[in-house]
């Protein structure tokens, strides 16, 4: 579970050989003559999805090829998940793939109509470290485009096919991948009326799920650090609701302030040093931040309006909140160290759950008018907002770290109703249902893993 | 202005709904009976003891959509809370202040704060020392009524005075 086991194990390996390996921490130097050869056409927001052949990857003995065929597996349901590649069914594939230092047979996977070709081997080394290394093929130009090996701690098995999901996808795409990522979020169980919530986490792909709360004290809206090890999380636990900050590592929790009122809707600074949150005072809810080193407080926003879910930029120099300041939830963008908030949302509805993106260019909201509730973005002035899904309740969006998709929950009706993950990317077509065993509400996205 | 026209709206469909369905803004005595479930089950109340309070005071009031200012009704509610906390000097409360699921979720916990904030300064005002009342807010964690429709949110906007000492049993 440490983030640091696959490190500096990717390799790149030039033409065929499989030579020494030079350590690379990031497959951007191959990325760019492969986003000449390899692109995904987007036409008027539609995607075309690129159609790629994903074999099995081979192994030497039963224990590897059945590895391989599991790391495939993963590789196929990412890359298929993310509405731009289209994975071809392998039952149709004509050559098998028995060598990895091998071209394939080129001609056999241009007549299935492959643009693309992964081809990979898994090894079980000794002293119970795994490996996959792959090769991704350009069918048409007949040239490799890209060659990484990766290797980590077995029981980490799956985030190999997550690496070169990654790798594939930034290759093609020439945006970062987010499949080897993790989403903290509240598991619900139990009737409407005595609902049980837990803080949990798992891959992005709704597997390895763990708990790390028992479900005594009610939990909600737990946020990563930039950094991923550490989660801070609104908990009841006091009686008094009050923020916490969860080590991943140390699984020890510590909590923030000793706060006489309600503290609530925590969100860490990009570079982790700093929490902006809510603290209640009398009927009012104003901003207030930490810094984690030194513990000293300042105020961000005072009046007696609410004023909460902030979210920072990117760069670290603004904050992005709502509040009811004119009389009903609208989204601000203020200056990190507070000061004069200018308001950015004038769409008919209320605006509620800003979150700024990892890249900058938009911030995602949570809007609600005529008793619906949808999921959209808007530039960070205001402009060109678009609604990406909409319905009776959605809420609550955060963004992949390449902030080119959202998770947000989605809630359904009734007295059995209950809150589901879903994905959508930004062209709002692709949308999909994020396994989890329970009802599950208040996604956060890790960053990428390292 | 905004709120306005939502509030005029609101009412409407109130009274549109109240016809077919009858406590609709106040119906505390109902609410309290309902949750008092656990208490002796029948019989009188005993005076000063949280029962009494339910039955006989009304532990509740309830708000219009994204509201938190208190309702001629919840005022009534409220004077009659003070009273018998009044009566009861050794009783301690604790407001829980509630929304519907019809919001965002750390707004929500900010809306049901200021019901409880309303509420506790109510009592205060009417002579309650601070220092008995204690609030929380749940924002929309514990609905009582379920279902998809404002009969059952209206019922989840709500302040609930509970008892956490001090009462006869």
């Amino acid at each position: 579970m440490r983030d640091d086991d696959i490190s500096c194990n990717r390799r790149q390996f030039g033409g065929l050989l499989m030579g020494a390996g030079v350590c690379l921490l990031g497959a951007a130097a191959l990325g760019t003559s492969a986003h000449a050869a390899l692109e995904v056409q987007i036409t008027r927001g539609r995607v075309r999805a690129m159609p790629v052949a994903v074999p099995d990857f081979i192994g030497a003995d039963a224990d590897a090829q059945q590895l391989g065929r599991a790391v495939a597996d993963i590789i196929r349901a990412d890359l298929q998940r993310s509405g731009l590649f289209r994975i071809i069914d392998p039952a149709a594939y004509i050559e098998r793939i028995a060598a990895f230092d091998q071209p394939p047979n080129f001609g056999s996977w241009r007549v299935i109509k492959a643009q693309a070709l992964i081809v990979g081997q898994v090894a079980v080394l000794p002293g119970g470290q795994v490996q996959a290394a792959f090769r991704l093929w350009d069918i048409f130009a007949q040239q490799q485009i890209l060659g990484l090996r990766f290797t980590t701690s077995r029981h980490e098995w799956r985030r190999l096919g997550h690496k070169v999901a990654d790798a594939v996808y930034k290759a093609v795409t020439g945006d970062e991948g987010y499949f080897d990522t993790r989403i903290v979020f509240i598991d619900e169980s139990g009737p409407k009326k005595q609902r049980v919530k837990r803080l949990a986490i798992m891959d992005q792909d709704g597997a390895n799920l763990r708990y790390l709360s028992d479900g005594r004290s009610l939990v909600l809206t737990p946020r990563f650090s930039p950094a991923a090890q550490r989660i801070t999380y609104l908990s009841y636990a006091t009686g008094t609701p009050r923020i916490y900050i969860f080590d991943l590592a140390s699984g020890q929790r510590q909590l923030l302030g000793e706060f006489p009122n309600m503290s609530f809707a925590p969100r860490f600074s990009p570079d982790g040093g700093r929490l902006v949150f809510s603290l209640l005072e009398g009927g009012a809810t104003n901003l207030f931040v930490m810094d984690l080193a030194s513990r000293q407080i300042a105020r961000l926003t005072q009046g007696d309006a609410i004023s909460t879910a902030p979210s920072y930029s990117p760069d670290g120099r603004f904050i992005v909140f709502e509040s009811d300041r004119e009389g009903s939830q609208q989204l601000y963008v203020m200056p990190a160290g507070g000061g004069a908030a200018r308001r950015i949302s004038f769409g008919r509805g209320r605006y509620s759950t800003p979150v700024w993106s990892p890249r900058g260019d938009v911030i995602a909201f949570t809007k609600m008018r005529k008793g619906r509730f949808s999921i959209g973005v808007m530039r960070p002035d205001g402009s060109g907002e678009r609604i990406l899904t909409e319905g009776y309740h959605n809420e609550g969006p955060t963004w992949a770290p390449n902030g080119r998709v959202l998770m947000f929950f989605r809630s359904s009706r009734g007295p059995n109703g209950g809150a589901k993950l879903y994905t959508v990317d930004l062209t709002g077509y692709n949308e999909r249902l994020v396994p989890t065993p329970n009802f599950a509400s208040d996604p956060a996205w890790s960053p990428l893993l390292k | 202005m905004w709120r306005n026209m939502a509030l005029a709206a609101l009412a409407l469909t109130l009274a549109a709904c109240s016809n077919t369905d009858k406590p609709q803004l106040d119906n505390n005595a109902n609410a309290g009976l309902a949750s008092a479930g656990q208490g002796a089950g029948g019989g009188a109340a005993v005076p000063g003891s949280e029962r009494d309070f339910i039955v006989n005071v009304g532990d509740r009031v309830h708000f219009l959509v994204d509201q938190w200012s208190l309702t001629p009704q919840a005022q009534d509610t409220l004077r009659k809370q003070a009273a018998w906390l009044k009566r009861y000097p050794s009783v301690t409360v604790r407001i829980e202040g509630h929304a519907d699921e019809r919001g965002t979720r750390e707004y929500n916990l900010a809306l049901s704060a200021r019901r409880a904030n309303a509420v506790k300064r109510f009592l205060v005002a009417q002579g309650i020392a601070a220092n008995r009342i204690a609030t929380i807010a749940y924002g929309k964690e514990r609905p009582v009524a379920l279902c998809d429709a404002e009969r059952c949110w209206s019922q989840n906007r709500r302040a609930v005075t509970v008892i956490t000492g001090g009462a006869r049993s």
